[in-house]
């Protein structure tokens, strides 16, 4: 019995006090070339300010903020806060009430994060890689985060690099 | 009767460590529990090459490669900090500086959740990564 407290004790510390990093977190995963295939597209031109700058207007045509960028290393981070309620998320949380009694928490709001960075390419460096990622954080009625994640659909990227070529476009007739 | 004062003995004991343990007071602030020099040594790689730029670059495209976005750069300050979400919060500052006449050092320190990394082991998997963007070793630092 005290045996068994002892262990429960040394449990309790281990989860509580230690929270411990996954070993895959740091290191490149067989996945790594599949997500940057996806998150990454060339654009030939030499001009990298250029293609920063209509980088960022895409962000903004998609309802973003800039909250970061460093024109010497190709960076801009922009950002959006959302409402996050989902219909189906209610319905679950109003039967759970009606059979329980307990109030569940659900999904209230969002943050979305786009991070877009660009680099000279190939061996004349006469094309520029922009690599563009998404994450999104949300909180539910209680304030706490309840969803962190990095988002992996490719049809999002497909989307966001449709709509950057179309920006390219856009920048070049400087409209 | 003996053997349960003992073992009650062990579960105070226990208990008086898990607090001591847990609950750090303020010193949270200046994380003084681990040596200086040791932590500068699991978290500091030199690496062949006098090129900031570039260096900043692969530390940010390593940083994309597993999975990080960038939350802010600095070139004048050699300074790349960037976040992971994995149902985890993974956080990490990574700065460079120039060590002598050839090398540079690169530093990282990771935050996971709400507590420091002060393992050597997730340090060393993030060399390895970025010697791969580097095309350089990382090598240890003295």
């Amino acid at each position: 019995m005290l045996k068994k407290t002892i262990t429960v004790l040394l449990l309790i510390a281990l989860a509580g006090c230690q929270p411990a990093i996954p070993p895959e977190a740091l290191e490149l995963s067989p996945q790594t070339l599949e997500m940057r295939q996806m998150q990454t597209r060339y654009f030939d031109t030499k001009d990298e300010a250029m293609v920063l700058s209509a980088s960022a207007a895409l962000l903004q045509d998609m309802g973003f903020n800039i909250d970061e960028s460093e024109t010497k290393l190709g960076y801009i981070l922009g950002t959006k806060d959302r409402d996050a309620t989902d219909a189906g998320q209610i319905v679950g949380a109003v039967l759970v009430a009606a059979l329980t009694g307990t109030v569940m928490p659900v999904d209230k709001s969002q943050k979305r994060r786009a991070c877009i960075v660009t680099h000279p390419y190939g061996e004349q460096k006469d094309k520029i890689a922009v690599r563009v990622t998404f994450q999104r954080i949300v909180w539910n009625t209680q304030n706490q985060v309840s969803t962190k994640e990095c988002l992996a659909q490719p049809e999002i990227y497909q989307e966001f690099f449709s709509k950057l070529s179309k920006s390219l476009f856009l920048e070049a007739q400087n409209i | 009767m003996t053997t349960r004062r003992n073992v009650f003995y062990w579960v105070v004991l226990l208990a008086v460590f898990l607090i001591c343990g847990c609950a750090t007071t303020q010193e949270r602030l200046l994380d003084s529990d681990t040596s200086q020099v040791q932590l500068r040594s699991i978290q500091t790689r030199a690496f062949d090459t006098t090129d900031r730029e570039k260096t900043l670059r692969t530390v940010m495209a390593t940083l994309q490669d597993l999975g990080f976005v960038i939350d802010q750069a600095d070139a004048t300050l050699g300074t790349v900090t960037a976040t992971k979400l994995n149902r985890y919060a993974l956080r990490v500052t990574v700065s460079i500086r120039p060590r002598g006449e050839t090398q540079t050092l690169v530093r990282v320190n990771c935050q996971y959740e709400d507590k420091p990394v002060t393992d050597p082991v997730p340090y060393q998997r993030f060399f390895t990564s970025l010697e791969k963007g580097m095309f350089l070793a990382a090598q240890q630092v003295d």
